[in-house]
């Protein structure tokens, strides 16, 4: 076993090695290196094939036409491109917005610059699972909404929003329904035939793909247009133009025609191991799961060790590579907002870690980890007064703190 | 973040960790900060009928350059008066320790874990 034990998949992951292989195909002298743009000559020819045979591969994981995928460069700049773009392209049928609190950042600072535009954005609060509440945003709806933006899986407490419950709501009000899907693709059964959604955004890094890769799905029908955010050559039918990047791309098929043949089975894998995980914590008192754990992916453990400071714990815990929080923010000492928006109190929020499980992670490694987390747990509790208190049956919240 | 080799030895090796009488006449607690903010210090201090300070004990939650700054204080308050004890400043232990500008306040915390001891020493006698 090797050590720092990498758990922290959600973040990102591995490239997987056969992914690998199928990239360096295509970037040296010998390989598939030309310009997919170039119609006159068998390079170009031989790129777009294999850029056409990705697209069909990302199309198939989620079940839509390989024509309603556009290349980005990760699901930051999907969502961007989707946001921005549906917003302005149709601001003259309205200005209002709805998404949630818990939203990733890419989502919720895009909806943030579109205020300044002169949009009105609702953010919705989840309920103290993570889950939004269907007609909490049945009733957000208004006469000037034109697009609703839920995430399908959270980064930080992987809990699974209802999309074909979403949508249901969105498309008989001619409202467009977009959905990041960066922590679900691969993960979650996405079957884009069913669910009513009009835009989706994909990251490749997060499913054993490489880094700087994503794609847009943009419905054709009932057609969703957009105003593009990068304009030039007119690559992707206009809506993003830029030189496609072959590797990347083929890469980024690779990883998802992976995910489709092996996600039921590494499923089942990552389930036993995260329960295995969570089981090793289950007798120790003042400890608690945040965000749903019925719906939620199988590689997810949030929890929060009561009367534990969350950065002494990450300082303890050097031999695994876990965050506290999502690693966007830990560079802050704030507290995890997403944790905050379940309504979580500080001291709890500050006290979570994220644990998530990959396609790498053994059992031995999580066996190992139960210990180490169980073993400084109770070191730093026999350090911290306010586990003394609770012990004592002093209740933290009568007391009068003063806050610095 | 990178820690100071001295705060990774405090919080690896905290130095006198515990808790003494609070209802004893000779002892002096001090408990600091707010749990919503990520750090709270309890310094208690153990005081001869000389006016020196004996002993010292500390719990603290908060990150490590919390507890390497009460571990510190700890150390430094034992043998000496409490007009010297008092007279500890933040920037000395932020000195010591090394403390990055984000950390700071776990130094000031730690002053003001002190005063409040010697404060409650001296209001109970």
């Amino acid at each position: 076993m090797k050590l720092p034990i990498y758990l922290d998949y959600s973040a990102t992951t591995p490239i997987d090695p056969r992914v690998a292989e199928k990239m360096i195909q295509c970037m040296t002298p010998d390989g598939n290196y030309g310009n997919p743009a170039s119609r006159s000559h068998a390079f170009g020819w031989h790129a777009e094939e294999a850029v056409e045979e990705a697209r069909k591969n990302v199309a198939a994981l989620i079940n839509c036409d390989p024509r309603e995928i556009v290349w980005t460069s990760g699901a930051t700049e999907s969502d961007n491109l989707a946001i921005k773009g549906a917003a302005h392209f149709y601001q003259k049928k309205g200005k209002h917005i709805i998404t949630c609190k818990t939203e990733h950042k890419a989502v919720l600072d895009t909806c943030r610059q579109l205020e300044r535009d002169g949009f009105e954005v609702t953010y919705l609060d989840p309920e103290t699972n993570g889950l939004v509440d269907l007609k909490k945003l049945e009733a957000a709806i208004r006469e000037d909404t034109v697009l609703v933006s839920i995430m399908h899986v959270n980064n930080e407490i992987g809990v699974i929003q209802d999309i074909e419950a979403i949508g249901e709501l969105t498309r008989p009000r001619k409202i467009i329904f977009h959905v990041d899907a960066a922590q679900s693709a691969g993960k979650v059964p996405i079957d884009l035939q069913k669910a009513k959604v009009d835009l989706m955004s994909f990251s490749a890094h997060k499913i054993y793909g490489p880094k700087g890769i994503g794609a847009l799905f943009v419905r054709r029908k009932p057609r969703i247009r957009l105003e593009a955010q990068m304009h030039g050559g007119g690559h992707e039918r206009g809506m993003r133009s830029g030189t496609l990047a072959t590797h990347q791309i083929v890469g980024m098929g690779e990883a998802f025609r992976l995910a489709k043949e092996e996600m039921a089975t590494e499923n089942d894998r990552l389930r036993t191991l995260r329960d295995r995980l969570l089981k090793g914590f289950e007798d120790m008192e003042e400890v608690y799961v945040n965000g749903d754990m019925e719906h939620r992916i199988a590689g997810n453990l949030n929890i929060s060790f009561n009367f534990v400071e969350g950065e002494s714990l990450l300082m303890a815990l050097k031999d695994l590579a876990i965050s506290s929080g999502s690693a966007c923010t830990s560079a802050s000492l704030e507290p995890s907002y997403v944790l905050r928006a379940l309504g979580r109190d500080d001291e709890l929020a500050h006290s979570s870690l994220r644990f998530t499980i990959g396609r790498f992670t053994t059992e031995e490694e999580i066996d190992y980890t139960i210990e180490l987390v169980r073993k400084n747990v109770g070191k730093l509790r026999e350090l911290s007064p306010l586990w003394d208190m609770y012990k004592e049956g002093i209740d933290l919240k009568s007391i009068q703190w003063a806050a610095h | 973040m990178a820690y100071s080799e001295k705060v990774l030895d405090h919080y690896e090796n905290p130095r006198n960790v515990g808790t003494m009488d609070k209802d004893d006449s000779h002892v002096g607690t001090g408990m600091v900060g707010a749990p919503a903010c990520g750090d709270v210090m309890k310094l208690q201090i153990k005081v001869n009928d000389d006016g020196i300070i004996e002993d010292a004990k500390f719990k603290t939650y908060g990150c490590g350059s919390a507890i390497a700054s009460s571990s510190l204080l700890t150390e430094w308050v034992k043998g000496k008066t409490l007009e010297e004890a008092g007279k500890i400043k933040n920037t000395e232990i932020a000195e010591e320790l090394a403390l990055p500008p984000v950390k700071i306040h776990c130094s000031v915390l730690a002053e003001d874990a002190i005063k409040a001891a010697i404060q409650d020493y001296q209001t109970k006698k």
